[in-house]
């Protein structure tokens, strides 16, 4: 890994690119800017938090490397190549809330999806994709829940569906929306495991987190984000009281040690004292 | 000896309306089950009557009906897809204005042409005791059409319908397959038409899949059952109407809806039951 770690100082080689690089990109809705200026560069087997406040740009930095919206200035290259041209090696996992979970698909089903892209138009499943659904269910640790529909299952099993089939992709780069929000201790421990595992092997995860707890203890590499870039470095970033307090502005209450995000209501209160966080929604419909 | 159900088979007419109506139940019941999922009733409703002004224009112009439908319900599938992804309207906003605008059209180009009354009924209702063989053949040509390309994209369809993000972002054509679908939907409505009418169309589209997604909690089970609703509906609706000499269209539309209640209760039961199990 540290091999891949090395910073390319010389010219630029296969290999040791950056797996994300973004310059100068502004970016986003309606005339309202959600990113500012953005200079980011994530080596290959990093394992990335993006942290910052509601607003702060987290999903829109998300879906500009994943190419889902275009920036309005400046250059975003992914794996190497442009944004959009290395799609085929991208699983993106999207945030929970914005899934229709009484939708009429198994387990099975949604991890099978990860390898529609690759199949093409024209070709049925054939067995190497059922191996890989098969392994990548097993992984998750899901195999026995592989025929529930999605929507009979816990907040984090369905999480753990979700994770097949980006597994079952085979992707180079993992990109995921609020991950370890709203799923068990148990199940935020094994997808960061799974996580840490595809990083060790080369491939590179970036998610976005409002969980500060979750990304000082799981992740490698820290981006605080506030419509800017705040910091980038080890986790042990969101532990420094300057860097939170420039990231989350007035929203943040620093007592003695312990760093207290004043977010929205229905948001979670961070602390940084090592505290996990549980939030199992068992919602069924 | 001529029984119930074979005597009205001795007619050419009921023959080819069997196979109209059966070949529009199957159509509809598929790309009725991605619209059931994909929230897109409103949208049915809104082509079929789009297609209103099509059908006229064509009359007005004596070519085949179904171009005119085609091209003015495509039109305005793609005017609402447009004004949906980049105007700031809500999208079931877009649909309300060019829908009804669109039918208005298809009235007021209608109330111009002089004593011209008896088809007016039969383009909003469906007449598919009338139809002819040519009409049959073109019928079941697009209907088969739609059949290829869903079997052809159906995973991609489905991943789009699921998981719009994910699909994008591991490179499936979202924006085209978006618009692809509305056009399928468009082909359906008008290869419909001389069944249902541009009013009771939208029933064919969403009341099997509706069914089926009671019943099932697997895509492909619930494609099954809307299939089979789409078949055995219109034979059952069909005898019916011909035997109580009753509107042919709305008798099929009527035993789609009546499944669905009987369905419905099913489920209520079933959800009764299940809710006693686990007080007890």
């Amino acid at each position: 890994m540290s091999a891949l770690r090395e910073s390319p100082s010389g010219e630029p080689q296969a290999g040791t690119q950056p797996a994300v690089r973004l310059t100068a990109v502004t970016a986003g809705y309606d005339h309202r800017p959600a990113l500012e200026e953005i200079d980011l560069e994530i080596e290959p087997g990093s394992l990335v938090a993006i942290f910052g406040p509601n607003g702060g740009g987290k999903s829109t930095l998300l879906k500009l490397i994943a190419d889902l919206i275009q920036p309005w200035s400046g250059t975003v290259e992914v794996l190497g190549e442009p944004a959009g041209r290395t799609a085929h090696r991208i699983a993106y996992v999207t945030q929970a809330e914005l899934v229709d979970w009484s939708f009429p698909v198994s387990v099975w089903d949604v991890a099978m999806m990860g390898r529609y892209p690759r199949l093409g138009p024209w070709r049925r499943p054939a067995p190497v994709d059922y191996g890989a659904v098969a392994a990548a269910l097993e992984r998750v640790g899901m195999t026995e829940l592989r025929s529930s529909q999605i929507g009979s299952l816990s907040g984090g099993q369905r999480r753990r569906a979700f994770l097949a089939r980006a597994i079952a992709s085979e992707p180079d780069l993992y990109l995921l929306d609020e991950p370890v929000t709203g799923v068990d201790v148990t199940t935020q421990e094994d997808l960061m495991a799974l996580l840490a595992s595809e990083t060790a092997a080369g491939r590179t995860a970036i998610a976005t987190t409002h969980d500060l707890a979750a990304a000082a203890e799981h992740f490698t590499t820290v981006v605080a984000l506030n419509q800017r870039i705040i910091a980038v470095g080890p986790s042990s970033l969101v532990l420094d009281p300057e860097v939170l307090s420039k990231t989350y502005g007035g929203h943040l209450l620093v007592l003695g040690n312990q760093a207290v995000v004043m977010d929205d209501a229905h948001h979670h209160d961070s602390a940084s004292g090592g505290e996990q966080h549980y939030h199992e929604r068992p919602e069924r419909r | 000896m001529l029984s119930p159900i074979t005597e009205p088979l001795a007619y050419d007419f009921f023959l080819r309306a069997l196979l109209a109506s059966s070949m529009v139940g199957v159509v509809c019941a598929v790309i009725g089950s991605y619209m059931v999922l994909r929230g897109l009733a409103f949208m049915g409703d809104a082509l079929s009557h789009a297609a209103f002004p099509g059908v006229v224009v064509a009359y007005l112009l004596k070519g085949p009906f179904y171009i005119g439908a085609t091209v003015a319900a495509i039109a305005t599938a793609v005017a609402i897809g447009w004004v949906t992804r980049r105007g700031n309207l809500r999208g079931d906003t877009a649909i309300g204005v060019l829908f009804a605008g669109m039918f208005a059209l298809g009235i007021f180009l209608f109330s111009l042409i002089p004593n011209y009354v008896g088809d007016l009924f039969g383009f909003l209702f469906g007449e598919v005791l009338g139809i002819g063989f040519g009409d049959l053949v073109a019928l079941v040509g697009l209907a088969f059409g739609v059949l290829a390309v869903i079997a052809i994209l159906w995973k991609e369809l489905l991943y789009t319908t699921f998981d719009p993000l994910g699909a994008a972002a591991s490179g499936l054509p979202v924006a085209a397959l978006d618009y692809l679908l509305l056009a399928l939907i468009a082909v359906t409505i008008v290869v419909s038409l001389q069944a249902v009418g541009v009013v009771l169309v939208v029933a064919m589209l969403i009341t099997p899949a509706a069914t089926a997604q009671l019943l099932t909690r697997s895509f492909a089970r619930l494609l099954a059952v809307a299939v089979g609703i789409g078949v055995v509906a219109p034979l059952v609706g069909l005898y019916a109407s011909y035997w109580l000499n009753a509107a042919s269209g709305a008798t099929i539309v009527l035993v789609e809806t009546a499944l669905f209640l009987v369905a419905l209760a099913f489920r209520l039961q079933q959800g009764r039951r299940r809710t006693h199990e686990v007080g007890a």
